[in-house]
């Protein structure tokens, strides 16, 4: 946002792009959970976009975006994030977009220090070599700390007014947000990717091994990680339990594509079996089922098994006591 | 003037826009195009994508978990 103002403020014609991975927190989870009405269901880009009243395009890169994070050349960073890799991915793609829409430069936020992985200094070149963009790529706030660029050289930005920020604190930023007046900004870098989240990250690499290392996914198994308490008894299926109304609504959804169970004779949550349960695991997992309803503590509870195809069956169970499931089953 | 419909249930944010602008690309000025979806946020999202792109809502319908959203495609 401020580094698309420090531009348009001398007068450039400046467009967005977001790129949507699959993985990006965004709206989704405000969006599938029901505890979440409070906050506002909106995609930051836009907003941001709209606050400063240019035209923003969002690229579907899902399908092109699996190979960045199943073969990173530059590696994860703490958890299954690959920074760099997904930031010379990203300026690439912008590239090839502003040579198809004859744009004439790249800028992007990025400010040597900010991030342990992907915004260093030594990283900054990689970044723009690697992409193909070069020197067409343009960081306005650290511009200064960097050698001139193309747009920089031709006169086309005037490298006096950008800027020479570095660092982890967002301070000058902060302040240069209140100079134009922006009381309100998107989520800083970081946390706006689930693939920096530990939890999620865990999810990711247990369905990888489920799948026997078969790395490919798609969008629904992305999706499906960012919602409910996933637990695995075994190698060959897990649980998926909605932990709320719009999580189960959600979840819904999928009854075509996954065994669905709920308890019949109390209130409970929707939960989907993933991979291919033996009867003996679907009674394990009707166990679980029950034992995040209201029946919890009956002795006995009626729990419906769905197919695929629309088929029911009811089982009765005994729910699992609250130490009766092994910590090692939860992902 | 053509009226298409979009079916963006069960997609969630920004899928149902990507889905909308690849939609609108297709699409005539003065042409219209009804959205429906299940995220209620593309009753925030889309409109900023209209107004940002030049495009006008003419009519946004919320009900039983499900948000329509009938636009106009602009001259731009």
């Amino acid at each position: 946002m401020l580094a698309a103002k420090t531009i348009m403020e001398q007068g450039v014609h400046v467009e967005g792009i977001n790129f949507f991975t699959g993985f990006c927190v965004e709206g989704h989870t405000h969006a599938i959970r029901a505890n979440d009405k409070a906050k506002p269901k909106r995609n930051n880009s836009l907003w941001v976009a709209e606050q400063l009243g240019m035209k923003l395009h969002i690229v579907d890169v899902i399908e092109e975006y699996k190979d960045v994070l199943i073969n990173p050349k530059h590696g994860y960073g703490a958890h299954m994030n690959p920074c760099l890799d997904c930031k010379i991915f990203m300026v690439n793609k912008a590239k090839q977009w502003i040579v198809e829409n004859d744009f004439d430069f790249i800028i992007t936020g990025e400010v040597i220090g900010q991030r342990p992985m992907s915004q260093r200094k030594a990283t900054m070149p990689i970044i723009s070599r690697e992409s193909g963009a070069d020197d067409l790529l343009l960081r306005p706030l650290c511009a200064k700390n960097l050698p001139a660029t193309l747009p920089e050289r031709e006169g086309w930005v005037d490298r006096e007014k950008l800027h020479d920020f570095s660092g982890r604190s967002r301070k000058p930023q902060m302040a240069m947000a209140e100079g134009f007046g922006f009381d309100e900004y998107a989520q800083p870098a970081g946390g706006c990717c689930f693939l920096t989240d530990a939890s999620y990250s865990s999810k990711l690499v247990d369905l990888w091994k489920a799948r026997d290392g078969d790395k490919q996914y798609d969008l629904d198994d992305v999706m499906l990680l960012k919602v409910g308490r996933h637990i695995r008894p075994e190698h060959n299926f897990k649980v998926i339990v909605a932990r709320e109304e719009g999580e189960g609504r959600f979840m819904q959804g999928y009854k075509k594509e996954f065994i669905t169970l709920h308890c019949a004779s109390h209130a409970g949550p929707l939960v989907l079996v993933d991979g291919s349960p033996s009867a003996e695991d679907l009674f394990l997992a009707a166990r679980i089922t029950a034992r995040y309803g209201q029946g919890r503590d009956a002795e006995q509870v009626d729990v419906s098994i769905a197919g695929k195809d629309g088929s029911e069956m009811i089982i009765q169970v005994k729910p699992f006591a609250a130490d009766e499931i092994p910590q090692e089953w939860f992902i | 003037m053509s009226r298409e419909i979009l079916n963006a249930r069960r997609l969630l944010c920004p899928l149902p826009v990507i889905r909308t602008q690849d939609k609108v690309k297709q699409l005539k000025a003065g042409d219209q195009l009804e959205v429906i979806c299940t995220d209620p946020g593309v009753m925030q999202d889309i409109p900023t994508w209209c107004r940002i792109n030049g495009h006008k809502v003419l009519e946004t319908i919320s009900g039983d978990h499900e948000y329509i959203i009938i636009l106009e495609v602009g001259a731009s």
